[in-house]
């Protein structure tokens, strides 16, 4: 039957180089309508009140983004391949109030020790939720909602009424959040390192680049011979690792954990990963870009105070942003996908 | 990366690339695979046929590393082998490409050839303008024009295949296995793929080429192997034999004529487009489809057709024009209002759009019919039941229960319960998209006697095939599409081959 | 036959029929049968037994008293669980319920203590709901956005919204005859009054579910958009309409919140979403779409709600009965596939057995 097709002259094509530019354009085009917005928001906030952009007020700005973005770094490793952690929150929060008895306990503990095992604490609560759902191949959020009620109800038992204070820790723990290198809080700078490993390993090792294919098409992917249970269950240890690590910022940052420390931060974290154009069905999306919408985040409860809105506000407008950017993410698929129908239909 | 081997010694009789012995497949009580045979020799193209149900892709998910199989020998050039995972098939340079590639839409065509094994540049990391580099050498040298920068998301099916042809020979594939590649595409398309198989072959690579189409398999293939019911049957040179002693080994029986076509009483016009267009995608379609008749939409994959089927359904919107049912104007974009006037629709891809996979055999075929066994807008579970047992045995539908999900039933059994849903309906129109694609040869003369059958009943058919023989065979009138445009209308008389390609392909005169 | 160049001996094959039977089990279920083993009714069955062993062992919890309050605990959850489930049925998921019960919250009280007649604030309450319905409804089934992310953004934004319109006051000082309505029981028996509402909003989504073409087509819609499209299902109509009922019914949890705890605030019924869901999922609804009833996630709500309540009087703290949902919820979703599992492993290891000379 096809024989009589055999006259037909090969397809034409649009040359290389202009799809090329194209398509570097559309790629870089994911974090870009974050930090526009980003940089409007410190723009018009500046010269509303210019002590916005003081020494003092660019430290807050970062101290308050830091803790949301390791979050987000994490959150993102996993929303890449199509899963996603609620129990952020919880392992948060039970890492914070672990980080408090064990400087209650012992007092002297060198401070690189406590990281040290609040991570492997956050990376046990991780495993708990990654072994979950690669062994039972059960949905993240199904677990994971899961997870978030039992952590938190393990911290709950665990802490009962009882608060550790920053009294309760060395001062050179709360000085991490306090003391400045070039500048930039010692916290912050944590998380900046913590944000530039992670978008490395994402974009130039094999083994990030595996989460995206993940993500993009989970049965392609086993198809593949990517060992995607393998890979999983990395993302939710290394996300464990990360909610600890913020959780031990997170004591040395705030003056007060207990019971109920982090409670409710999942959604928000989620929300900055959104914002910063990460797709919640997978596939892509870039820590750089959650890292930037956690800063968006944050910083917008800080702009609200310098220009004087009524704080309420606050809540509602990170609604609208993380609409806004599902919008715009849609929108710009959507000429993607235009733009390819139409070389497409120039080729049949 | 590397160069395949292009210094081969001569057509002797060398050792197999690949050889798989008696393997055999269960899987609970259903044995997938009862002996798969197969024998691939380098630099030549072997086809694999069967019906559907033969145990052909449990035996190409085998070599795939896919599945192990229970028993038997397989050995790769020689060796004895035991895939344990899809990493081990290609580590013995072996590369599958099934009949929807599976690329990650979200990553780079680039990406997607070297998924896993990027190359690396400064500290390690992955380099992207390497990366993208060796893509493109690999696609001047398949002579396709496709931009390794651009993501796969939107890619047509034929551009897939070449991006997972491309990756076998970067791979450096001794053995490139491709599962039904053709059934998707355009007569270029496939003459496109066909030249680069001959291109890999004339180099040595072995491949395994299954496929459904007779026409592809003589012209392509040196070797024919038939399995038949999980078995292995026979091979022969394809010089040796003919498409009937192929086909009678694959049915083990003789099988009736192909098509069915009895004369029906045509009678007063049931559909009528007019000036239908839509954008881009198609421009002044107008026809009439009278009851009893049955009219075909022929012409290339992606000339339009199952695009004006769907506007005229109700699925896709359309710009201008007017569809006319028993006399009275359609409402555009509401399938439910097509329905309610006496339409069905049996759609292309089965298992997307035709059948909801999970739901109950019953379920699926009392879909249609939701609103019609309702007491005061409550659904009568009793009436519901009575008429899917009722229309799935009319159809001869072979299942265990009716409470199966339809996914459990063979694919030419799932046919039969699109077609039973439909015609619950009790229509008097019923468009078909390609009513016998991927249906074994058994069933597919079932399909079509049924056709044949309901256009007796006086029943307008809207049928859209890209099996020349399947439109010629049952066509009273043959409606060819070009790029968006009606550019024929054959009665059954003028309608053969050569006139209908010539429509389907040709601007003015043909091009040179 | 021409020349065959055989890499075996070819056999002639045996005619013995392949065991290719269409099924995936061996044996007939019938209908009833299917019915009795299937993922809602095992809940229903765990609900029964609990509530028969607390009933002899604990004390006090076989009373009027326990079905009082254990029925006023539940009935938000119970409420919002309804267009949740044929939600989730359809493959979507609602997470701004609670923000939408607290924008009602809050919006009964600037409303009442606004000075407008408790009627009409009702009905405004009730309009504010549907309208964060349609919002939602209109991003997810008219723009087709995903709607965890847009139901994530909306849970900031009505529960902003809340915040805005009433700050941080709390209105309490409503009509008493209606608060106490709202807390009233039927007769002795420790039910209610306002079960009977609840009871009508459960039969009325049930019925509409399980037993009308638009619950049909939900099913439908839920394991294939594309194929429900093809048999004339709306699916964008459906989805529209099932957030606007979330709205509603969300609404109205959030009337009952704040009358039943006399108090409209701008955080009540915050985290509710999370305790719905999980809900749901324990009575079976599939995460994935298609599956589901509501007789099963009646039975989810109701046993979480008699666990916690039976805890509670077991002087269980009240801090750790949220472990309990979090495992019954995990537990659930978890059991099936382990089952499967040692299903599976059984019989590769009988296959190995059988194959072995």
């Amino acid at each position: 039957m096809s024989s009589a097709l055999d006259s037909r002259k090969a397809p034409t094509r649009q040359p290389v180089s202009r799809g090329w530019a194209a398509t570097a354009s559309v790629l870089r085009l994911r974090e870009l309508p974050v930090l526009i917005a980003l940089s409007v928001l410190v723009i018009v906030t500046y010269l509303i009140n210019p002590l916005f952009l003081s020494a003092q007020g660019v430290k807050d700005l970062l101290l308050n983004a830091t803790i949301i973005m390791i979050l987000a770094v994490g959150q993102t490793l996993l929303i890449v391949t199509r899963n996603i952690d609620l129990s952020v929150g919880s392992i948060l929060g039970l890492v914070a109030f672990g980080t408090g008895s064990i400087f209650a306990a012992m007092p002297n503990i060198p401070i690189i020790a406590v990281f040290g095992i609040g991570m492997a604490f956050g990376v046990v609560l991780g495993a708990v939720n990654g072994i979950l759902v690669t062994v039972a191949k059960v949905p993240a959020l199904v677990i994971t909602l899961g997870t978030l009620y039992v952590f938190r109800g393990l911290n709950n038992a665990w802490a009962g009424g009882k608060q550790y204070f920053a009294g309760d820790r060395p001062d050179a723990f709360g000085g991490l959040s306090v003391d400045t290198f070039l500048g930039f809080p010692i916290i912050t700078l944590v998380a900046v390192v913590v944000v530039i490993a992670v978008a490395l390993y994402m974009s130039g090792t094999r083994a990030g680049r595996d989460l995206y294919a993940i993500g993009s098409d989970p049965e392609a992917a086993k198809a593949f011979g990517i060992k995607v249970s393998k890979r999983v269950l990395l993302a939710f240890l290394a996300n464990g690792a990360l909610a600890g690590l913020a959780g031990v910022l997170y004591a040395s940052r705030f003056n007060s954990v207990g019971a109920t420390t982090g409670t409710g931060m999942e959604l928000t974290v989620i929300a900055a990963a959104v914002v910063g154009g990460v797709a919640i069905f997978g596939g892509s999306g870039s820590v750089t870009g959650a890292a930037l919408g956690a800063l968006l985040l944050t910083t917008i409860t800080s702009s609200l105070t310098a220009v004087r809105v009524d704080k309420f506000w606050q809540q509602a407008i990170v609604g609208i942003l993380i609409l806004a950017a599902i919008i715009i993410d849609r929108l710009a698929s959507l000429r993607t996908a235009k733009k390819l129908r139409i070389s497409e239909a120039r080729n049949v | 990366m590397q160069q395949t081997d292009s210094t081969r010694s001569g057509p002797l009789r060398e050792e197999p690339a690949l050889t798989l012995i008696h393997a055999a497949k269960t899987f609970g009580p259903v044995v997938a695979l009862a002996d798969g045979t197969i024998e691939i020799l380098p630099g030549e193209i072997h086809a694999l046929v069967g019906e559907n149900g033969a145990g052909k892709s449990t035996l190409v998910k085998i070599l795939a590393g896919l599945h192990r199989p229970d028993s038997g020998d397989f050995r790769v050039a020689g060796e004895s082998v035991q895939f344990r995972s899809v990493g081990d098939s290609k580590e013995a340079k072996i590369s599958v490409i099934y009949q929807e590639p599976t690329l990650f839409p979200d990553l780079s065509v680039a990406e997607n050839i070297f998924i896993g094994r990027q190359p690396k540049g400064r500290f390690g990391l992955i380099s992207r303008s390497a990366m993208v580099k060796e893509a493109a050498r690999l696609f001047e040298r398949l002579g396709v024009p496709i931009d390794p920068t651009r993501i796969a998301e939107g890619l047509s099916i034929a551009d897939q295949q070449i991006i997972e042809i491309a990756k076998a020979i970067s791979l450096d594939a001794k053995v490139l296995v491709m599962d039904e590649p053709t059934a998707a595409l355009s007569g270029v398309e496939v003459d496109r793929l066909f030249a680069v198989a001959r291109s890999l072959r004339e180099k040595g690579t072995g491949i395994l080429f299954i496929s459904h189409r007779f026409e592809e398999v003589f012209e392509l293939c040196d070797r024919i192997t038939v399995m038949r019911d999980g078995r292995y049957i026979a091979t022969h040179q394809t010089v040796d034999v003919t498409v009937e002693e192929i086909v009678k080994e694959m049915v083990g029986r003789d099988i009736g004529a192909l098509f069915p076509k009895t004369e029906a009483e045509i009678g007063g016009v049931v559909l009528e487009v007019e000036q239908l267009s839509r954008a881009g995608v198609f421009k002044d379609i107008s026809f009439q489809v009278r009851s009893g008749e049955i009219v075909a939409l022929a012409g290339l994959v992606g000339a339009g057709r199952t695009e004006v089927a769907r506007a005229v359904f109700g699925i896709d919107p359309y710009d201008a024009g007017a569809i006319t049912f028993e006399g009275r104007r359609l409402k555009a974009r509401d399938p439910q209002a097509s329905i309610t006037a006496g339409m069905g629709f049996v759609p292309e891809d089965r298992r997307k759009q035709g059948l909801v996979m999970e739901l109950s055999v019953a379920r699926n075929v009392t879909l249609t019919l939701r609103n019609k066994f309702t007491t005061a807008g409550l659904i009568n579970g009793a009436a519901e039941r009575r008429a899917a047992k009722h229309w799935s045995e009319r159809l001869h539908v072979k299942t265990g229960s009716l409470e199966h999900p339809v996914s459990t039933l063979s694919g030419g059994n799932q046919q039969k319960v699109v077609l039973a849903k439909w015609l619950a309906t009790e229509p008097r129109l019923l468009i078909i998209d390609e009513p016998t694609r991927g249906i074994d040869v058994g069933t597919k003369s079932e399909v079509h006697r049924l056709i044949s059958e309901l256009a007796g009943r006086g029943i307008a058919i809207l049928m859209i095939s890209s099996e020349l023989p399947e439109v010629l065979g049952m066509a009273d009138k043959v409606l060819v599409m070009r790029e968006g445009q009606i550019t024929a209308e054959l009665n059954r008389a003028d309608a053969n081959p050569e006139s209908i390609m010539h429509a389907a392909t040709s601007t003015a005169g043909g091009t040179p | 036959m021409s020349e065959t160049t055989t890499p075996t001996s070819n056999a002639p094959a045996p005619e013995a029929p392949l065991t290719r039977s269409p099924s995936t089990t061996p044996w007939r279920k019938t209908r009833t049968a299917k019915l009795l083993a299937s993922r809602d009714a095992i809940t229903i069955y765990a609900l029964v037994a609990f509530l028969i062993y607390a009933s002899i062992s604990i004390p006090r919890f076989a009373s009027p008293v326990t079905t009082g309050f254990l029925l006023l605990d539940v009935i938000p959850v119970l409420l919002i669980a309804m267009p949740m489930t044929l939600i989730i049925i359809t493959g979507e998921i609602d997470l701004s319920v609670a923000s939408i019960a607290g924008l009602t919250s809050a919006t009964m009280g600037v409303l009442w203590a606004g000075g407008m007649n408790i009627w009409l604030v009702l009905a405004v309450s009730v309009l504010v709901g549907v309208a964060c319905g349609m919002f939602n409804g209109f991003l997810i089934a008219v723009l087709g956005l995903p709607s965890l992310a847009v139901t994530i953004g909306t849970l900031a934004l009505f529960r902003g919204l809340a915040l805005v319109t009433i700050g941080d006051n709390a209105v309490a000082n409503f009509p008493k005859p209606l608060t106490a309505f709202f807390t009233s029981k039927l007769g002795a028996t420790g039910i209610p009054t306002v079960m009977i509402g609840v009871l009508v909003v459960i039969i009325a989504f049930g019925v509409l579910l399980h037993f009308t073409p638009f619950g049909r087509g939900l099913f439908g819609m839920g394991y294939s958009k594309e194929a429900a499209a093809f048999v004339g299902i709306k699916v964008a109509r459906s989805k529209f309409w099932l957030y606007v009922a979330s709205g509603a019914v969300s609404a109205l949890a959030g009337i009952f919140w704040t009358l039943r705890y006399t108090s409209a605030r701008s955080d009540n019924a915050t985290g509710l979403e999370l305790a719905v869901i999980a809900a749901v999922l324990l009575g079976g609804v599939s995460i994935f779409g298609g599956k589901g009833s509501i007789l099963g996630v009646l039975a989810g709500v109701l046993l979480i709600g008699s666990l916690n309540y039976a805890l509670r009087l077991g002087r269980v703290s009240d801090v750790v009965l949220i472990t309990v949902t979090g495992l019954l919820l995990i537990l659930s979703v978890v059991a099936p596939s382990i089952g499967s599992a040692i299903r599976g492993w059984r019989h590769t290891r009988r296959v190995r057995r059988s194959t072995e000379p």
